[in-house]
């Protein structure tokens, strides 16, 4: 089965119908998705920013990780489960849609990012947790997280839009 | 206050943004990016408030590190937020969910400058938890009620 025939059948199941046709579920799940971005990746971005040593550059950095991921986690709950919510609604369209398909690319490097971060320089932050200036790979990472993430929050709204689209969905 | 509204509409940055294709989502884009930054600096210091993170650093001082990053947030927003309106005053004018998020936005940002401000800048000691927690919610409470009435403006019309 291809993707595309998994979404084509997605589209056909009474949920999927049910959150398309929706007055008010629809939106309020869209409004949740919106508004979790203060927890999600308001949080990401302040760690990202004293990782570039331009916010709080005297909390120690380990502190800041520890008593901020749990938000941003959090945050990324909310948001897989409303994101995949709102993919059940319209599944074949968002499929189709190359914003859509932008922003899974950029979610995926992201995460890349994130592992790498955390599997390499987080390692040994011990050495480096009240620096003011964090070594290269931790400001490199910070760097690269902002970027993706303000990638992926301009691709999502675009998701709205149809102008790439193949004429295949209309 | 509608003759106003056609002033806006009829506005020229309101017309160049209605007669282009991209604009209007390019100027959103960067409305919700400042969204997530705003979002970030008040929640990092209500969750402090209320003794949920970063315990380690006193509030005053989370709330003079963030302060910076809120203020330049909210001048994307307004700057932003501004064409966005010009580009649909009409709409926006039979909008319940704009005149909300109005309605909600001035006492916001008042509470936020004045009373949350203070309170955030305090002696912990002195202020206590229960008033600072309570701070804490009615700060999240009024930005969460500009947040979800701004996005429903979209729904509306």
């Amino acid at each position: 089965m291809s993707l595309l025939s998994f979404c084509q059948w997605l589209e056909q199941t009474p949920g999927s119908i049910a959150l398309h046709e929706s007055l008010w579920v629809y939106p309020i799940v869209e409004s949740v998705h919106v508004l979790t971005l203060c927890l999600f990746v308001g949080t990401a971005v302040l760690l990202d920013l004293r990782l570039l040593g331009v916010m709080m550059r005297r909390a120690p950095v380990s502190e800041m990780a520890r008593r901020l991921l749990p938000w941003t986690a959090a945050g990324f709950v909310v948001m897989v489960t409303s994101g995949a919510l709102l993919f059940y609604a319209i599944p074949v369209r968002t499929y189709l849609n190359i914003f859509f398909r932008v922003k899974i690319a950029m979610l995926i490097l992201a995460g890349l990012n994130a592992w790498v971060f955390h599997s390499t320089v987080y390692r040994r932050v011990a050495e480096w947790d009240l620096d003011p200036v964090t070594p290269k790979g931790a400001r490199v990472a910070g760097g690269l997280s902002l970027l993706l993430w303000a990638g992926i929050v301009v691709a999502g709204r675009m998701i709205a839009y149809n102008w790439f689209d193949s004429p295949a969905v209309h | 206050m509608l003759p106003f509204f056609q002033w806006c509409e009829n506005s020229a940055v309101g017309a160049a943004i209605r007669g282009s294709q991209w604009l209007f989502p390019v100027i959103e884009s960067f409305h919700l990016l400042a969204l997530a930054l705003i979002g970030g600096a008040v929640l990092i210091v209500n969750l402090r408030l209320l003794g949920l993170g970063l315990r380690s650093q006193p509030a005053a001082q989370l709330a003079r590190d963030t302060q910076p990053w809120l203020i330049g947030g909210l001048a994307v927003m307004v700057a932003t937020g501004i064409p966005l309106f010009l580009s649909e005053a009409i709409k926006c004018y039979y909008s319940p969910a704009f005149r909300m998020k109005m309605a909600f936005l001035l006492p916001a940002i008042v509470f936020t400058f004045t009373v949350h401000r203070k309170v955030a800048a305090a002696d912990e000691k002195v202020v206590g938890p229960l008033r600072s927690g309570l701070v804490a919610l009615v700060s999240v409470a009024l930005w969460s009620v500009v947040g979800a009435s701004g996005r429903w403006i979209g729904f509306s019309g």
